[in-house]
């Protein structure tokens, strides 16, 4: 024990200064500047800056690389940052507040019983659109949330990250035998489900974003809000009672928030695991432990792995494309099994 | 003297007492997994009488008929239930005592995803007959356990490491999973989502010979391995002071466990919660001296019946890894509640 609390203090990021973390801060969002115009440009059919100068100044509908951009690129890339930023902070948020290192939207099944409820909503309650469904998205995260929490925290230690992670695989079990139940009685469904289920940013349109993007916004402020919060819960639960925080109620908002991000998140894009997990890991690597600057660090970092991702999978197998779920199901594991192996778990 | 002797007697009058509860409760599962093994067997647009069952699946008399309805059409899928129920309950038995952890399933921790990915695989790309499903299904089950067990080994196998890394991989496989039926045409993709859910009753006739010598052989070494399974239970210091060699009794006993899934996996496809809820549900009937036998015939009840549930009572046939799995929710939310509180989970 003592071994591994001496590894815990050297492998304890060291404080830097308000000027490094802020210039640094710049730095990801110019690098996520650039992803986002890549994400634009490449694809199957290339496309120049001149053609999407046009797309946006002087708009002519039946040029097809004009459309692509406008009709698919662009609402692609948009849904891409807003859903990375949300997934990532949800991660943050987690991680967090139940003080476990392997706490993740992902692992925690709340991606599922998002997903879980809206192929319950659309199959059985005829639910048409994304504004409907994503009420829907939001009841599944709820639920899902406060059940994997709720049985992970019953027992003497707590959430564990063992326990939690287990009750997130059973719950994942339990939402997608349900799911299967629904869908297996209808071809149709399973030939919509199929698709959906791998998380894909592909064939997501300005409509999906412009009925899910409010929710975000609203989930990304409250979550950035959440840092001196998450600071004081750190230090444990007494000591933030002691600096007058109230506990309970910061956790009930925390886990709200966290509910609406990933809801929406799912919404628009479909479940994608590991993102949450590994990203805000990075970012505590990158800016230390001080929780305000995780979020801001996360909000940029985020979106940029994510699309990232899904540029691989649409260059990698081109003409073809790789969803961006499975992208980060490969690359995202490997992270995983090393921050199993090589991090001391009880650090957070 | 008499003194002496009494705390030494009611010691041993207890555990004679906690034996007999478990042998009572065995039989009593044993006699309920046969009557439903007949059952299953009885019931259906043709209805057989349980003596005439009886005396048709086990050849004490012949009539054509009957024999026909019971040894063509009935005894191959009540058999697989049977012997996919007692391979899970055992292999769940195992898997939670070596990791120590009442929660701990092969369903959850990469087996079973292995075993789906190499069985998708095969349907969508090869279009591979049932044979050759069935044979993936056991490899993949099998490549993915030996890629775990490398992945978690360090300086030996923690419980929790082996959990955790099984969670990771297994996400890995299931994404795959997803992008291989997303690249199937609609009929494979259907016939893969079946696979995917668990149907008893699908599978040939050699799956089921290779599941039932599997089971025949296994068992028996599940049972010998009982008592150097308990003394690992008790923490590896304490089972090498015990005489038990540590590493090789846990990877035989590991090995067993995922060969047994494997081999179940592989005539029925992952059908959910079985695995992780007998053993459970055994040992609190049966008591701490419960074991290995009490687990598989839990397992072999909970599938029975969740066959004859979804075959004769659901409006539409569902598959049997559905049942189970509707089942198993409330249950497993509640068992998970309950170790929980006791501190067992891990």
């Amino acid at each position: 024990m003592t071994q591994t609390s001496a590894a815990a203090v050297e492998a304890a990021p060291r404080h830097r200064s308000r000027a490094a973390l802020a210039s640094g801060l710049v730095l990801l969002a110019v690098v996520l500047a650039v992803v986002c115009f890549f994400s634009i440009t490449l694809g199957s059919r290339g496309v120049g800056i001149p053609t999407i100068w046009k797309a946006f100044t002087d708009y002519d509908p039946s040029a097809a690389s004009q459309t692509v951009i406008r009709e698919m690129r662009v609402p692609r890339t948009l849904i891409g940052l807003f859903a990375g930023a949300a997934l990532g902070l949800s991660g943050v948020i987690l991680q967090g507040v139940t003080r476990n290192p392997l706490a993740d939207p992902g692992i925690m099944g709340i991606n599922a019983g998002a997903a879980a409820f809206i192929v319950f909503g659309i199959m059985v309650l005829g639910a048409q659109d994304v504004s409907t469904y994503v009420w829907f998205a939001f009841a599944g995260a709820g639920v899902a949330t406060v059940t994997v929490y709720a049985i992970a925290s019953l027992g003497r230690e707590g959430a564990t990250p063992v326990k939690l992670a287990l009750a997130g695989a059973a719950v994942t079990a339990i939402l997608s035998s349900v799911t299967s139940a629904i869908v297996m009685t209808n071809v149709e469904a399973l030939n919509e489900l199929r698709f959906w289920q791998v998380g894909s940013l592909a064939g997501r349109y300005f409509p999906v974003f412009w009925q899910t993007v409010p929710f975000l916004v609203v989930g990304l402020i409250v979550a950035l809000g959440t840092g001196r919060a998450l600071n004081g819960l750190a230090l444990g639960e007494d000591l933030a009672v002691a600096l007058g925080q109230r506990v309970k109620l910061t956790r009930v908002v925390m886990f709200v928030t966290v509910a609406v991000l990933c809801g929406a998140a799912t919404a628009a894009c479909g479940p994608i695991v590991f993102i949450g997990l590994i990203v805000p890991h990075a970012a505590r690597l990158l800016c230390g432990p001080d929780y305000r600057w995780m979020l801001a660090y996360t909000l940029l970092l985020t979106p940029t792995v994510l699309l990232l991702a899904d540029i691989l999978g649409r260059v990698a197998v081109a003409p073809g494309e790789l969803q961006v779920g499975v992208v980060l199901g490969v690359l995202g594991a490997p992270a995983f099994i090393l921050l199993v192996r090589y991090r001391n778990l009880a650090e957070l | 003297m008499t003194a002496l002797l009494e705390p030494r007697t009611t010691v041993r009058s207890g555990r004679r007492a906690r034996r007999r509860r478990s042998v009572v409760v065995t039989a009593v599962l044993a006699v309920i997994a046969f009557a439903l093994f007949v059952l299953t067997m009885m019931v259906g647009s043709y209805v057989v009488s349980p003596v005439d069952v009886i005396a048709s699946a086990f050849m004490l008399k012949d009539d054509p008929a009957v024999d026909f309805v019971v040894r063509d059409l009935r005894l191959p899928t009540a058999s697989a239930a049977l012997a996919v129920g007692l391979a899970l309950g055992v292999s769940g038995y195992v898997f939670q005592k070596l990791l120590g952890n009442p929660l701990a399933s092969p369903d959850f921790v990469g087996v079973s995803s292995g075993a789906s990915l190499f069985a998708v695989s095969s349907i969508v790309l090869f279009n591979a007959s049932s044979l050759v499903v069935s044979g993936s299904a056991l490899a993949g089950a099998l490549l993915a356990s030996l890629v775990i067990y490398l992945l978690a080994w360090r300086d030996g196998i923690s419980g929790y490491r082996f959990i955790l890394i099984g969670i990771g991989v297994s996400q890995l496989l299931l994404s795959l999973v997803g992008y291989i039926i997303t690249r199937a045409d609609l009929y494979e993709a259907r016939e893969a989502m079946t696979w995917l859910v668990g149907t008893i009753g699908q599978a040939g006739a050699g799956e089921l010979r290779t599941l039932l010598v599997a089971l025949a052989i296994l068992v028996p070494v599940a049972l010998v391995l009982e008592r150097p399974l308990r003394a690992l239970e008790l923490g590896d210091d304490t089972a090498r002071g015990l005489g038990s060699r540590v590493e090789i009794n846990r990877l035989v006993l590991l090995a067993l466990s995922i060969v047994l899934i494997g081999f179940s996996t592989a005539v029925a496809g992952p059908i959910m919660f079985v695995a992780l809820i007998a053993a459970p549900i055994a040992q609190r009937l049966t008591g701490p001296a419960g074991g290995v036998l009490a687990a598989g015939l839990v397992g072999a009840v909970i599938v029975l019946a969740a066959d004859l549930v979804s075959e004769q009572v659901l409006p539409t046939a569902l598959p049997t890894g559905v049942v189970t799995g509707l089942v198993g929710a409330p249950y497993l939310i509640w068992l998970l509640a309950t170790v929980n509180r006791e501190g067992r989970g891990g």
